[in-house]
């Protein structure tokens, strides 16, 4: 046994490097089918981020196209999104709503006052009522929503400008002629 | 024609660092000094072509050259100088090269402060350091080369992110890499010492130096990071324990538990599997977090792989390096012996403990920041771990830290008697019980009132330790003043922290004019709101009068501002920075008839964690003024 003892270092750290190689093998896996696809989108009884009294529901989806986007102020993955979700904002071509998940709303604003707010209305979801009946596994993730309020597509991770440009906006534009 | 030659040069430099490698290994093992003499030229050289290479890659930012691609995209021709250089930087390509050209610079350094050393150890440190040379510098080159061209050369560049022109993001990674690289002599010393079989006082010794300058430019980095992240993002925070701090944090800790526990080695002749073990490490570490950084592995459980190719390249070059090194350390270890043991009651005794809650330390930051990463190896689920947990398991380590930090430096260095030990804590116990008290009783919180009795108990045992060699003080050496500012620096550390973590309050809500908000001691009134413009912007001001306990304070204005060229809109905060109390206030959308959203801050002592960061760091390099560190003297003196 002690002629092993100067091996425990070695194997340790194969057992870590294993552990990454895994780690950056498993970012191709990451495509998962949302069940919630075509689904009304779930009901939610919500604040906004910049007032305590306001409530929103899933009313306020129905009657135009949205893109609804998980984000919190601890998310890394969401500031280099954010560049994109501005560009979107800027070309008008959709109603960008943001969910505030797991935050303060002092640390949300913040945030947002940093790297700016392409949100036309930002919910306020501290406790993760919105996200759980989602199935937000992390932030940030994406959903479309057509007229109806129903959830047309889950993007996964950020939303890069290929996403926008080869998946979400030819989807926006058939769901648009669609009408 | 900048582009072309940067690249020769760096291939170049590619090609130095192979024979760096090769050669002096092979001369050290042939014992032919003219080979072994290379290595030092090898390493002057191969720093020469780099600084060239940096130095061209700089010249075509600062010139605005847009047929460089990297330029095109990071750069902008109205942009200030300043920003156009650190700009090579700030981009992953130039951060890189940046990596390698410190890795180079470090390496040129031990040819010309390392006279001292044996020439088959400083060869063969060399050729390790050549080593790693060809890992990154053949990085940078095949995949990473700042020195693509375009074909169709834009008019501008596109990359003029006000937000990135901050001096904090200029002269934060300078910092961090002096601290991350140069633990990479630490690494070819321990393994070529590991090579030689011989670890022992003298090596400990030879290593010291580079130890802490390292570990001082790491403390520089992280510091200003932390004072960068709260005063540039604005939201209060000085450290959010995410991974990218993380990765910091950890080869900090390892490289403290390091410069202690060459302190044994160098006068106790103990620990010497323990001291390359950890040398190893805090350069591994430092890989580790290079990996994490450029591969985006850990960014978020989501966006893996920003470049997967870039981040097997990095895991590949960690393998390999660190694999070898703990590969020679279990073949070689049974040549490495301590002369002697260590007494639980003695200066050493003190030592092993810190660094064993040192390395616990780590690990538990290692632990909470890759868990996500197995935790998604092994199942869909996704855990995030959040501050919460770092708190929770980090802040008792460091409890028990400091308990012994108090009394350590105290005891002698071989086996003290248990009755001084009780004599030390019988001292110190009522300083630390009466300022419990004190606290516990003012401040309305017990756990606050623990974290300013363990600042003030360290205070105390440091300034014991001054009091008793009182009056030999001018022929202390700078290691012993080292000491003090570093101990105390933690001292001051700690207590901001605590008063950070226990008493700051915030606060968010929409204000009309006139109207106020309240948080702890403090009252923040909207009093008046302005618009205007100023050079390439307009601006919405909000003037916020501030009184605390009913007395006025200056008032802060806090701004949105609004760039139409560019259509951004920046908030500035407004600050009232002060020596104890920091208050601010944020000012974000709104108009006058449903009131403006404003967030207001009450922090106290803030600054005072980056004063003590900045002390801790002084306290490193005071040390490597100490002439028993002196480089060139010769072995047998020391």
């Amino acid at each position: 046994m002690n002629s092993l003892k100067p091996y425990i270092p070695l194997i340790a750290f194969v057992i870590l490097v294993i552990g990454f190689a895994v780690g950056l093998k498993q970012g191709d896996l990451r495509k998962l089918e949302s069940t919630l696809i075509d689904q009304p989108f779930p009901d939610f009884s919500l604040t906004t981020l910049d007032d305590l009294g306001s409530n929103i529901t899933e009313a306020e989806l129905k009657g135009s196209i949205s893109l609804i986007n998980i984000f919190g102020s601890w998310c890394v993955a969401c500031v280099q999104e954010h560049p994109n979700l501005m560009q979107i904002a800027q070309t008008n071509r959709i109603r960008l709503i943001g969910v505030n998940w797991r935050d303060s709303r002092v640390k949300g604003r913040a945030w947002l006052d940093r790297y700016g707010d392409p949100y036309s209305l930002i919910l306020f979801d501290d406790s993760s009522q919105l996200a759980i009946d989602l199935g937000v596994t992390g932030a940030p993730e994406t959903f479309l929503v057509d007229h109806e309020g129903r959830i047309r597509y889950k993007h996964v991770g950020i939303v890069t400008r290929d996403v926008w440009m080869e998946t979400l906006l030819p989807l926006i534009k058939s769901l648009e002629s669609g009408t | 024609m900048i582009a072309e030659l940067g690249h020769i040069l760096l291939i170049t430099a590619l090609v130095i660092a192979f024979l760096q490698a090769v050669l002096p290994l092979w001369g050290a093992a042939k014992n032919n000094k003219a080979l072994m003499d290379f290595a030092g030229r090898a390493a002057l050289l191969q720093c020469a072509a780099i600084i060239g290479a940096f130095a061209l890659l700089t010249t075509a930012f600062v010139t605005s050259d847009f047929s460089v691609k990297l330029v095109a995209e990071h750069s902008h021709s109205a942009k200030p100088l300043l920003y156009k250089i650190t700009g090579v930087w700030a981009n992953h390509e130039g951060s890189m090269l940046l990596w390698v050209l410190i890795l180079s610079i470090y390496g040129a350094m031990l040819p010309i402060f390392g006279k001292a050393l044996p020439d088959t150890l400083r060869a063969r440190a060399l050729g390790i350091q050549g080593l790693l040379g060809v890992g990154f510098i053949g990085f940078t080159v095949f995949t990473s080369s700042p020195f693509l061209r375009l074909e169709n050369v834009p008019i501008d560049g596109n990359g003029l992110n006000p937000l990135l022109q901050d001096p904090g993001l200029a002269f934060h990674p300078p910092f961090l890499y002096l601290g991350y690289v140069g633990f990479s002599l630490a690494f070819s010393l321990a393994c070529a010492a590991l090579i030689e079989g011989k670890i022992d006082a003298i090596w400990a010794r030879w290593l010291r130096p580079w130890v802490l300058l390292a570990w001082s430019f790491l403390t520089v980095g992280i510091t200003l990071g932390s004072l960068w992240a709260y005063y540039e993002l604005g939201w209060g925070g000085w450290w959010m324990w995410d991974p990218v701090e993380n990765v910091s944090f950890m080869p900090w800790l390892a490289g403290t538990a390091l410069l202690h526990s060459i302190l044994v080695l160098g006068t106790r002749h103990s620990l010497p599997s323990w001291t390359v073990l950890l040398a190893i490490s805090t350069f591994s570490l430092s890989l580790i977090g290079t990996f994490v950084v450029r591969s985006g592995v850990l960014i978020s459980v989501h966006a893996f792989a920003v470049d997967p190719a870039r981040g097997v390249y990095i895991l590949s070059l960690l393998t390999l390096y660190t694999g070898a090194a703990l590969g020679l350390y279990a073949w070689r270890a049974k040549t490495l012996q301590a002369h002697s043991g260590f007494d639980p009651v003695s200066k050493s005794g003190a030592l092993v403990l810190n660094n064993l809650l040192l390395v616990i330390a780590t690990a538990t930051v290692f632990l909470g920041t890759f868990y996500p990463l197995f935790i998604d190896a092994i199942s869909v689920d996704k855990i995030t771990v959040g501050a919460p947990y770092f708190n929770k398991t980090f802040t008792p380590i460091m409890v028990i830290l400091i308990l012994i930090m108090g009394v350590g430096p105290l005891l002698k260095w071989e086996k003290d008697n248990s009755k001084n030990l009780l004599g030390y804590v019988k001292k110190l116990a009522p300083v630390f019980i009466i300022a419990l008290v004190l606290f516990g009783l003012t401040g309305g919180s017990w756990g606050g009132a623990l974290g300013l009795a363990l600042a003030v108990y360290i205070t105390a045992g440091t300034l014991f330790v001054v009091w008793r060699r009182r009056k030999v003080i001018g022929s202390q050496p700078a290691g012993f003043f080292g000491f003090i500012l570093g101990h105390m620096g933690m001292a001051v550390t700690t207590m901001a922290i605590t008063c950070m973590s226990v008493w700051s309050v915030d606060q968010a809500a929409r204000l009309n004019i006139g109207e106020s908000l309240k948080i702890g001691q403090h009252t923040f009134t909207l009093s008046k709101m302005d618009s205007d413009q100023r050079e390439n912007y307009e601006y919405l001001a909000g003037t916020f009068s501030i009184s605390k306990n009913g007395q006025e304070l200056k008032p802060v204005t806090a701004e949105q501002r609004y760039y139409p060229v560019r259509k951004m809109v920046t908030t500035e905060a407004g600050f009232n920075l002060g020596i104890k109390d920091t208050v601010f206030a944020a000012l974000s959308e709104g108009n006058k008839e449903k009131g403006w959203v404003v967030r207001v801050y009450y922090q106290p002592m803030v600054i005072w964690i980056w004063i003590g960061g900045i002390m801790i760091a002084l306290g490193g390099f005071v040390s490597l003024a100490d002439r028993r560190l002196r480089f060139n003297t010769n072995s047998d003196q020391i």
